[in-house]
């Protein structure tokens, strides 16, 4: 990629006013991030892996393709200077939930330089409820601090018991789950599923140890809010958890599962979707929140196009700018002051082949 | 068992157009008309006044020769019951079908609706069988589906084809992109064009954009 004067001063911020904004070339670079967030420098970086579906199939002896993009995130996120405090994995390590998907998912996140924390996804839990993954990373739902900001993780793809009344086998239960268009699904939920409501009393005595003005930054997997009920790009009981994350100044939800370039701002709350590394999602027909700009439709000759990972650079009043590390294609960056102001991101001008249809 | 003379007169316009006579036996069993399920119906000195109503319409079916109090025999209450049921469908088909929506095909021949239950069916069997290989891997070897990138067959867009393929360099019609996709992602051996596979495939992604407008060539 080349690097142009004008993609170098949009990037330095000198030129860029729009929110989503291209930096060519410059993606891990060790420059000092301008802050798009309050003209201040960021505090601290952090990247994120999301939604990897590794696949491992008995017969199957070559390097699958999920695998090697993977491989390529992980060596992506080693490179970025000055390294992130820490790297999330956002959920879906695994296709089938199997064993071995986990433990081949495990030992090549192993390379991560940076500290890495773990979510689940669906693919990961529901053909053992969650037994190997939890062997392998622990609790599905925790908190930590990091230099002034409350990260809590959460399990959201809870449902209901749908596999007891028909007797399913775990491959049956796996697989009813692994399909998103299935018109039978349940829809995800943190605290209305079969293990109850034992997380969101949870997360209530967890942010009450929390000041009201310290940012929060939600991890779940499925978006916190409802946008497409079909195919799961939702959670459910979103707005019980968005209620008890109202009094908080400042927080941003970075969800997995929707395999593409997603914003969304509901009152406090500002919610960035993940990349995935495996491949990207249509959009969905209907309920795409106003504040995205889709990202282009992806070229399917093309592995890695529209898939990547990402960064959220906190500012230090709290405001978390997002940018996409898309494969292949220009960086987007996304800054919270437009965020804030409702802006609509403007479109990138090398884009041109339109969105999904 | 009583042989059961059917003969059909035409003598004139009745309710609705015809006036039906069925012989059963020694008793004539008279098609009367349809009326409203709130009109009475007619009264006529020596014979036996039969209806069915469904809420809407009231089928009138009279059997003549019946003295009062009499058991009617067998043969003529299978006849009664069957002219009954007979009129009541023609008029609930033609009264539910209006005009315009008659599908007259192929030797002007008005098909019924068993006929167009038998082609939905025919034509779902081979959908549904598209959908069952659009969510399997077994087409393939890399453990991946079709719907996994295309939910509900999104971004497969078959009204777009044929068109100037870039990336083959040359003119795609649907088929070469399923084979495309079969080939790479999944990892798995081409179709040839008339394999069931293909053409269930092409089924199930051409109907989920029923009512799209054509537009071959789009990009």
């Amino acid at each position: 990629m080349k690097i142009t004067r004008r993609n170098f001063l949009t990037y330095s911020g000198i030129a860029g006013t729009t929110g989503l904004i291209t930096v060519s070339g410059l993606v891990n670079s060790p420059l000092n991030f301008v802050s798009l967030a309050y003209g201040e420098e960021h505090g601290f970086t952090f990247a994120y892996i999301s939604d990897s579906h590794l696949i491992v199939k008995p017969g199957y002896a070559r390097e699958h393709r999920f695998t090697r993009a993977l491989k390529k995130a992980v060596a992506d996120v080693n490179t970025i200077s000055p390294a992130p405090d820490f790297v999330l994995y956002g959920g879906d390590l695994a296709q089938l939930g199997l064993k071995e998907e986990l433990d081949l998912g495990r030992g090549i996140l192993a390379d991560l330089k940076p500290k890495l924390h773990m979510m689940v996804g669906e693919h990961d839990w529901y053909y053992d409820l969650g037994d190997k993954w939890q062997e392998l990373f622990g609790k599905p739902w925790y908190s930590f601090d990091h230099k002034g900001v409350h990260f809590v993780v959460l399990n959201s793809v809870v449902v209901e018991d749908y596999w007891s009344a028909g007797n399913m086998s775990q491959m049956e239960r796996m697989l009813f789950m692994a399909q998103l268009d299935n018109p039978k699904g349940k829809p995800f939920t943190v605290g209305k599923g079969y293990l109850g409501n034992t997380q969101v009393e949870w997360l209530k005595k967890d942010l009450a140890k929390v000041a009201k003005n310290t940012p929060v930054l939600v991890f779940s997997h499925s978006p916190l809010y409802k946008y497409y009920k079909s195919w799961n790009f939702w959670t459910d009981d979103a707005g019980d958890i968005q209620k008890i994350l109202a009094p908080f100044k400042n927080v941003t939800v970075l969800h997995g599962h929707t395999h593409q370039v997603l914003l969304n701002r509901i009152k406090n709350i500002t919610f960035y979707g993940m990349l995935s590394t495996a491949w990207p999602w249509p959009y969905a027909p209907q309920g795409l929140p106003e504040l995205t700009r889709q990202m282009d439709r992806s070229d399917p000759f093309n592995q890695f196009d529209a898939c990547g990972t990402g960064k959220i650079m906190f500012g230090s009043k709290g405001g978390a700018d997002k940018i996409y590390d898309l494969w292949d294609r220009e960086p987007m960056m996304v800054a919270f002051k437009d965020v804030v102001a409702g802006k609509v991101p403007s479109q990138p001008e090398a884009q041109h082949s339109g969105p999904s249809y | 068992m009583g042989k059961i003379f059917g003969k059909i007169i035409l003598t004139g316009t009745g309710l609705l157009g015809l006036v039906v006579f069925l012989y059963a036996g020694a008793n004539t069993v008279r098609y009367i008309g349809a009326t409203p399920c709130t009109e009475k119906p007619p009264v006529e000195e020596g014979v036996k006044v039969l209806k069915v109503c469904d809420g809407k319409t009231k089928v009138i079916v009279g059997v003549d020769g019946l003295k009062p109090g009499e058991m009617m025999p067998r043969e003529t209450a299978e006849v009664v019951a069957k002219l009954i049921w007979d009129k009541y469908h023609e008029m609930t088909e033609s009264s539910v079908q209006p005009q315009k929506e008659i599908v007259i095909a192929h030797g002007k021949e008005e098909h019924t609706k068993r006929d167009m239950m038998i082609w939905d069916t025919e034509l779902k069997k081979v959908i549904d069988e598209g959908y069952k290989w659009f969510h399997s891997p077994e087409i393939g070897t890399s453990g991946i589906s079709c719907d996994m990138c295309h939910p509900d067959a999104s971004n497969t867009h078959p009204e777009t084809y044929p068109k100037f393929q870039t990336q083959l360099k040359k003119v795609a019609l649907l088929r070469d992109m399923i084979n495309w996709c079969i080939e790479n992602p999944l990892e798995g051996k081409r179709l040839n064009e008339d394999d069931p596979k293909m053409k269930a495939l092409e089924a199930y992604m051409i109907s989920s954009r029923k009512s799209k407008v054509l537009s071959p060539g789009k990009h």
